[in-house]
């Protein structure tokens, strides 16, 4: 084993990148809050799952963390008014995608009187059954703010279901220029506890191990600080590595766990979660308080005030740049989230949802982009790729349409963390071909379900038209014995008939 | 049918589209940039070469690099290429120009660096689709070409001038020796090691008395000894590969492995029987061992793109360098090593995968623990 160790400290993996991570100064400066915009628009769908329901109509008051829209399905999230106002419109947006295309999105004008809802808080938090808090956390509209917003009481439960022993938090942070994680756990350590403590008791895990990256030492400090008290709950510094953040990453930096890649991480016993819900739960549970805003980092070369805001969700990018003091310079790219895997944006007038954790305002020589030259097969991609993937094989296949080669090379095990392009000398757009492939992949895969479908109801009806045809053939034949019956009972009579004729001619 | 077209006209559209794609960030890294490091390193061996062997070596080097830049131009041209300035600027042809000016001998005249561009870039190269694309190592597809075809002046060594008995030729003498192609002068003329070891041998000489016999030829790790143009500095070879390896342009998988390949079986074979077997140093100092091992064997277009790949492509090299040296009718073997091994690469890539996260080195993905509460 010492030997395989050795051996694996020369031949192992070094996944991942280092890039410059752009953290400070924006990460010191202390969170601010901004003004009420005038109109706030809430996105119907900023979760994984089904949409929510719109249960206001236009013209309605409502105040600030009132229900306005209602979970639909078993994987959905309720959303709430981000501030008091009235009602505006229900209608379509902009949605903070690339794509720009439009989403279903709640306005509410905006009277800047801040008129919180009736609260229900609970005497002892604690006390409260597993299947309570994760119902709670389930109204509160509560989504994994790590950027994969999936609702998070259905992994509570999920992770309560599965027989957890682990519960991991995730505070590595590991995209460049984003510190609103860093902030909140340097701010709130001892709430982020808290909510650590709840999803503890929610999910059945007898342990919580937070991961926080050895480049926020300030944040572990507090962090470890927090949870003295706790001997349940430890927090672990993990080197600073790009993408630590990585749910597959951290499970096995943390508990030595790999995830099989048609498995969930609550198949080997433990369930991941960001800092950010911890706080978020913690607000949900303990204040009664819906999930209706959250710190997101403003930065990048073109921010006159770079650092950390809190934001009311619905506000529009261009009004939380405004806000927070305006642009210096020319934008080159608006991206939301972070530079590794976040979005661009196709002009500021869309909304923040739930998953922004940060808007960059990059100016030309951040966003300055050179054409890509042929790949050299330089193996960097290889050696980046923290899922083991040849991302220079599959692009290849990818170019000549060979999607199946794609995906026989382990296409869809992609994170799509971008890894392969950062570090390509050729500057090959690697996770451009891989979306674009997964893209053309899904539509197959909807055509073929669509074919099979198609398939299924001809045979249906062709099974339907054959037993018609036989029912007819068989009432056919039904309705000729039938009449050979009758005409044989009809002759049988007639020689009765006859014959008793006969009899009554001969008697006659 | 139908959709077929349509997808493949979506996919069209949607890889030649701008990039939209994440990430919004790069490291900075490029061809020119990787390119001009590995030239960087091989700056110190060259400069050494050029004093070792005078102004010969010097317009060898120069005139093959200025022959690969001009049959590259003129390839991309007569394809049609809108992108011809950029793609000479990206070095690839100006180091594979240096490589094969390293790997030819010192006094070479100069139809053989016209000859050998010709054949690195436009065979070696771009008829196989340009940069990225050519299966075999450009720079030695020319070095074997031209030594298959004219195996007399690719195998005339001179004595390095500091070690030679006469004065080197001035600078119009040696453009006269270089552009006429005239007869080394006989004071000169030198042999290899591993030449001369070989030729003893087969004239039953072994090598405990050939290598102690006055005429013997000297071996040095300083590289004041006859070869190739760049191949005798093993000092500043070495050198070079290691600031490679420092600075990640090539890992350690390669170049390590292809010494091993080479020093592992001559150890050996030494040990038993040294009247026949050249010793591991005596190899590793020789012909194009190190040389080979860090700069040629490592190209990245040419050998596998995973680490484990990249040992058995490394072992390979080595292990064929020593069998041609020992059992061969060359004296030298690595380009030959090389060039198999290059042809083994596409194999060696296909076999030798690394393990998909979550998933078995079959591509199965990795069972499910029991739970012990469900």
């Amino acid at each position: 084993m010492g030997f395989m160790n050795l051996f694996k400290s020369i031949a192992g993996h070094d996944w991942g990148v280092h890039p410059a991570d752009h953290k400070r100064p924006a990460c010191d400066v202390q969170t601010r809050q901004l003004p009420v915009p005038p109109r706030v628009y809430l996105m119907l769908l900023q979760h994984v799952g089904a949409p929510a329901r719109p249960v206001v109509l236009v013209g309605q008051k409502v105040k600030k963390g009132e229900l306005i829209a209602a979970a639909h399905g078993n994987i959905s999230a309720p959303l709430h008014a981000s501030t008091s106002g009235t009602i505006s419109a229900i209608d379509e947006i902009t949605a903070p995608h690339a794509s720009g295309l439009p989403g279903m999105a709640i306005s509410i004008d905006t009277d800047g009187e801040e008129d919180w809802i009736e609260t229900d808080i609970p005497s002892d938090p604690y006390a409260l059954s597993p299947e309570d808090i994760a119902g709670r956390v389930a109204s509160a509209g509560v989504v994994g703010l790590g950027g994969a917003t999936f609702p998070s009481s259905v992994k509570l439960n999920l992770g309560r279901r599965s027989g957890i022993d682990t519960l991991i938090i995730n505070g590595s942070e590991c995209e460049p220029y984003l510190s609103c994680d860093d902030r909140l756990m340097r701010d709130k350590a001892a709430e982020i506890v808290s909510g650590i403590r709840l999803m503890l008791i929610s999910t059945g895990a007898k342990v919580a191990l937070a991961g926080i990256e050895d480049n926020k030492p300030e944040a572990i400090a507090a962090m470890q600080e927090a949870a003295a008290g706790f001997s349940e709950i430890s927090v672990v510094p993990v080197p600073a590595r790009y993408p630590m953040g990585s749910d597959r990453q951290l499970i096995i930096e943390l508990s030595d766990r790999e995830v099989p890649s048609d498995a969930r991480a609550a198949d080997v016993g433990v369930i991941v979660h960001n800092v950010g819900t911890a706080y978020a739960v913690h607000q949900a549970v303990c204040l009664g308080r819906p999930l209706i805003a959250r710190l997101m980092t403003l930065n990048g070369g073109a921010a006159a005030r770079p650092g950390n805001y809190e934001v009311p969700f619905g506000m529009l990018v261009s009004d939380l740049i405004a806000f927070s003091g305006g642009s210096k310079g020319d934008i080159a790219k608006l991206v939301m989230g972070g530079p590794m895997m976040g979005s661009v944006l196709p002009h500021a007038r869309v909304p923040v949802v739930k998953g922004t954790g940060g808007i960059l305002l990059l100016d030309a020589r951040e966003a300055a982009d050179s054409e890509s030259e042929p790949c050299i097969r330089c193996g960097s991609c290889v050696s980046a790729c923290p899922m083991g993937l040849l991302p220079l094989e599959m692009s290849a296949r990818i170019r000549n349409e060979d999607m199946d080669a794609a995906v026989a090379l382990g296409l869809a095990d992609c994170i799509a963390c971008g890894c392969c392009a950062y570090v390509c000398p050729s500057r090959i757009p690697l996770v451009q071909y891989f979306y674009h492939a997964k893209g053309d992949l899904y539509e197959r895969q909807r055509a073929q379900l669509r074919g099979e479908a198609t398939k299924k109801l001809a045979l249906q009806r062709q099974e339907r038209l054959q037993r018609e045809a036989r029912e007819k053939v068989e009432a056919a034949a039904k309705r000729k014995a039938q009449r050979a019956a009758d005409a044989a009972a009809a002759a049988e009579a007639a020689r009765l008939a006859a014959h008793d004729d006969a009899k009554q001619g001969e008697t006659a | 049918m139908s959709t077929a077209g349509t997808s493949s006209a979506r996919a069209g559209s949607g890889l030649t589209a701008a990039v939209i794609a994440s990430p919004h960030a790069h490291g900075g890294n490029s061809v020119s940039a990787t390119m001009f490091r590995v030239k960087m390193a091989l700056v110190p061996a060259t400069l050494f070469s050029f004093w070792l062997f005078g102004w010969p070596s010097f317009f060898l080097w120069a005139l093959t690099i200025l022959s690969c830049l001009c049959f590259e131009a003129l390839s991309l041209r007569l394809m049609g290429s809108r992108r011809i300035k950029a793609t000479l600027l990206d070095g690839s042809a100006l180091l594979t120009g240096w490589l094969l000016a390293l790997s030819l001998p010192p006094w070479a005249p100069w139809w053989v660096a016209v000859l050998g561009g010709l054949i690195a870039i436009v065979i070696g190269k771009q008829v196989f689709g340009g940069i990225g694309q050519n299966v075999f190592n450009p720079a030695m597809v020319a070095r074997v070409a031209l030594l298959v075809s004219f195996p007399l002046p690719l195998t005339q060594w001179v004595t390095p001038l500091p070690l030679s008995p006469v004065a080197g030729p001035d600078f119009v003498h040696s453009l006269r020796q270089f552009l006429t192609s005239a007869p080394l002068p006989d004071a000169m003329v030198s042999a290899s090691v591993l030449g001369y070891t070989k030729t003893e041998l087969s004239r039953g000489i072994d090598l405990l008395h050939s290598l102690s016999s006055a005429s013997a030829p000297a071996l040095s790790w300083l590289g004041e000894r006859s070869g190739s143009f760049g191949e005798s500095a093993s000092l500043l070879i070495l050198g070079g590969g290691l600031y490679l390896l420092a600075r990640g342009i090539i890992s350690w998988h390669t170049p390590f492995s292809v010494l091993a390949g080479v020093a592992i079986p001559a150890a050996i074979g030494h040990q038993l029987d040294p009247a026949h077997y050249l010793s591991a140093t005596t190899h590793l100092l020789s012909g194009a061992a190190l040389l080979g091992a860090f700069f040629i064997a490592t190209d990245y277009v040419t050998s596998p793109n995973t680490g484990s790949g990249q040992i058995v492509f490394g072992l390979g090299i080595g292990l064929l360098t020593w069998v041609i040296r020992t059992y061969g009718g060359y004296p030298e073997g690595m380009a030959f090593a090389v060039l198999l091994m290059n042809a083994l690469t596409p194999v060696i890539d296909r076999l030798i995968k690394p393990r998909i996260l979550g998933r078995d080195r079959k591509g199965k993905p990795l069972s499910i623990p029991e739970t012990k509460e469900s």
